[in-house]
């Protein structure tokens, strides 16, 4: 399976991501089944006239491109022109290599938030009037229109994450070599559902703390980051706390909120993204799901039942009161 | 024989981000070089009116292989601007963080984005280029692969203590997120230990500390062994030191700033030290799509030119220290901090620029050791503090590519300005009025072009070498 990876109006993070996969290492991962680059701009090594001539013979139709990945926004300014993003050597804006190219291709994958729903480049007024690929933030039809599919018949697949986990792309395109990803395996934004469907919540350390609404107080504390720091880890979705980062890691095991980065305008959550808006007290985001009354009921009783242990561990930086040890009763 | 007066040089990977270099030539070598930084997102301008904390989420995005050093610089910003310093043991965390990405940078140009140029049929026949071809062939030599997975088991100690990478919020104002215990101790010395062994096995093929205790380029090009001694095999025989020469002026904010110094000084390099005159940096408009006058960064602003202008041809504004251009990166780190080896080297082109970088890849292991060895699982990692109504900070931190500044200044609560110099963009600058070329603009002049080239490996090797970070460079 052939691979053309563009770097449109983004930070490059997901490519940077991409490369920290493992078990095996991301040239295993990819190579091993048969999935390379026709060019990637990190790792590839043909550069000016040779790329090119890549770029040239995907759009005349003289190599077949399997899957035409985006990573980064597609900058429509200024004025309409895309010329904000000239793809360096070609006279051509990204915007225009991106319509050209897409419907050449298998499959559209817009790897990363940014070339999914315009992310983080498209924040605080949005400069470069970015969008992502077929999504401009929540509402679909970006840079190619709603009703754009690739030949496979598949609206672009939103991989997206800021920046994406490594496997969330290495698996996308595994599946997709396989035949194994269909519209029936996206969520309502694009998103794959193998790790779309799950939420951060599920797996994080903190979780007992939730139990307990046993909430930190400031950045350090490690108590649940839900009620006062702007976590929105129980309405976020990724698999981030079942499958760690670079090892053992995760936003909210790292000591930090989730922001929702996978989702369709995190970048602009109307308030400091470290605190979370409360009207009355009451969190303004509750758990996905989760009938309001219910919450309040639920808060006010585990927020009286919490053990001792857990509201002191909550407010400090690390374990300061360790679980109670049962001795067995028994035969000796 | 015809030759072609200009050839633009596009889509210039290998490296991150975009860049495109116009070339006019004569004589078959370069005459002139312009730099074009093509891609415009506006960072700066996303930030004004924003709450100063939010800083920390957003800017670490501008770029996703400096990120952490962006966070770094964020968190200084606002730290100056509330006149909070972090813990001790707080800032030594955040500078191991932030010394694992900057490994992980030098580690990644030397083997994805630099050598794999050696193995261009144009060096077909040469001695060594067997050898380039099983170690650098994209995706399949052995120097990528290796690479490529010690990288990322070196991160293990970012998914331990940052949560993630890139973009983490670990690093704040008054220290790290995640108070590390003893059994975070143990596991970061193990994961620096396997490190240091591919590093000694693959890479140096000897002992750090014999490589970092090189002290002339006689010296340096006597080291034969691992990819760092078919490196400089491959040196010497191109003459990569007379490549791509430098001003031989080189400028350091100071690498990760501890409580009983900085790990790498700071300072001004121009065959002597001295100290750099923060008040002395300046933004030129001249050759930027930016409007609006040259001005420090306390008074500078975003406004780009939609129209473009002809005179201009870069978004990249082109600072200037005291109204001259330096080079910045690990080379100028190495020659700020006395290194004998990065002093004799200092001027110096491809070579010097490459090995400069292998030398902070050798000595950073054995500082990152150093603060592994000294996190002490019983002290405060963070401390918290209040941001000011109104109030202005500077955040001065070493990114892998070199100086990175952050200038905050906040008013009624919120950003009121927030502007951005990055490594590259000082190396990668456009001219300036008085038509000053930038660092790299400069050390593309005279390289050799061949017959019918219109992608020159010369260029590319200069270019290179610099490990531009194009993100970062307008943001």
């Amino acid at each position: 399976m052939k691979v053309l990876w563009l770097q449109a109006a983004g930070c490059g993070g997901c490519t940077m991501s991409l490369l920290c996969a493992e078990s095996p290492n991301v040239f295993d991962t990819l190579g091993g089944a048969g999935i390379e680059f026709l060019w990637h701009p990190t790792v590839s090594l043909e550069t000016g006239a040779e790329v090119r001539a890549i770029f040239e013979a995907v759009e005349s139709g003289e190599i077949a491109l399997d899957v035409l990945a985006v990573e980064g926004s597609i900058a429509r300014g200024p004025r309409g022109t895309g010329k904000f993003q000239m793809v360096s050597g070609t006279g051509r804006s990204m915007l225009d290599w991106v319509e050209s190219l897409a419907p050449k291709a298998r499959h559209v994958v817009a790897v990363g938030t940014c070339a999914t729903y315009g992310g983080v480049t498209s924040a605080g007024g949005n400069p470069s009037d970015a969008v992502g690929v077929q999504y401009d933030g929540a509402l679909p039809g970006g840079a190619l229109p709603v009703e754009f599919r690739s030949i496979s018949g598949l609206p672009v697949i939103n991989v997206a994450g800021c920046p994406t986990h490594p496997d969330w792309v290495t698996e996308t395109l595994l599946l997709l070599n396989e035949g194994a990803l269909g519209a029936e395996d996206l969520d309502a934004f694009g998103r794959p559902l193998f790790y779309a469907k799950h939420l951060v919540h599920h797996g994080c350390s903190k979780n007992e703390f939730y139990e307990y609404k046993a909430s930190a107080v400031e950045l350090s504390d490690i108590g649940c980051m839900m009620e006062n720091l702007g976590c929105i880890g129980t309405q976020a979705v990724g698999d981030c706390n079942i499958r760690p980062w670079n090892g053992d890691g995760s936003c909210t095991s790292g000591g930090y909120p989730c922001i929702n980065c996978t989702a369709p305008e995190f970048e602009e959550p109307r308030h400091s993204f470290t605190e979370t808006p409360k009207i009355a007290g009451i969190p303004v985001g509750l758990p996905t799901d989760m009938p309001k009354a219910w919450f309040m009921a639920l808060a006010s009783l585990s927020k009286a039942a919490t053990p001792e242990r857990i509201a002191k561990n909550a407010v400090a930086d690390r374990v300061e009161v360790t679980p109670t040890i049962r001795k067995p009763k028994g035969r000796r | 024989m015809t030759e072609t007066p200009r050839l633009v040089v596009g889509p210039f990977n290998r490296v991150e981000g975009d860049l495109e270099v116009h070339l006019d030539l004569a004589g078959g070598a370069v005459a002139e070089a312009r730099v074009n930084s093509p891609l415009y997102r506006g960072f700066e301008r996303m930030l004004e009116g924003k709450d100063p904390r939010d800083a920390l989420t957003i800017t670490p995005r501008i770029c996703g292989i400096c990120s952490i050093s962006q966070s770094a610089a964020a968190a200084r910003a606002l730290g100056a601007a509330m006149g909070l310093e972090p813990t001790p043991q707080g800032a030594g965390m955040a500078a191991l963080i932030h010394a694992v990405e900057n490994v992980s940078d030098h580690l990644f140009h030397f083997n994805l984005f630099f050598m794999p140029d050696f193995i261009r049929p144009v060096y077909a026949g040469k001695p060594w280029f067997d050898r380039a071809v099983s170690r650098f062939t994209p995706a399949e030599g052995g120097a990528q692969r290796a690479a490529v997975a010690a990288r990322a088991e070196l991160m293990h100690i970012l998914g331990l203590m940052a949560g993630k990478w890139p973009h983490t919020l670990a690093i704040q104002p008054g220290g790290v997120t995640r108070a590390p215990g003893s059994r975070d101790k143990v596991r970061i010395e193990t994961t620096l230990r396997a490190f240091r062994r591919y590093l000694e096995e693959v890479v140096f093929g000897g002992s750090l500390e014999a490589f970092c205790a090189i002290e002339t380029v006689d010296q340096l090009m006597a080291w034969e062994a691992g990819d760092a001694g078919l490196f400089l095999r491959i040196a010497a025989d191109l003459d990569l030191d007379r490549l791509g020469r430098g001003s031989g002026r080189y400028m350091s904010f100071g690498a990760y700033p501890l409580a009983e110094g900085y790990g790498f000084g700071r300072g001004l390099w121009d065959g002597s030290l001295g100290a750099v005159d923060f008040g002395a940096i300046t933004e030129d408009l001249s050759h930027a799509w930016m409007l609006g006058a040259q001005a420090h960064p306390w008074q500078g602003e975003t406004r780009p030119d939609e129209a473009m202008r002809d005179a201009a041809y870069s978004w990249c504004k082109a600072p200037r220290l005291n109204g001259q251009t330096v080079e910045t990166g690990a080379l100028a780190r190495q020659v700020v901090d006395g290194h004998p080896l990065a002093r004799a080297l200092a001027g110096g082109g491809v070579l010097a620029r490459v090995a400069g970088r292998l030398l902070e890849l050798a000595r950073t292991q054995a500082f990152m050791e150093g603060l592994a060895k000294g996190i002490d699982p019983g002290a405060a990692f963070m401390v918290q503090g209040d941001l000011p109504e109104a109030g202005q900070g500077a955040g001065l931190v070493e990114a892998a590519r070199g100086a990175l500044g952050h200038w905050l200044r906040i008013e009624d609560g919120r950003i009121a300005s927030y502007q951005i110099i990055a490594p590259t963009t000082w190396n990668f600058s456009p001219r300036d009025a008085e038509g000053v070329p930038g660092p790299l603009e400069a050390a593309l002049v005279g390289a050799p072009v061949g017959e019918g080239e219109t992608t020159p490996v010369s260029v590319q090797h200069i270019v290179r070498s610099f490990d531009p970070c194009m993100v970062c460079t307008v943001h």
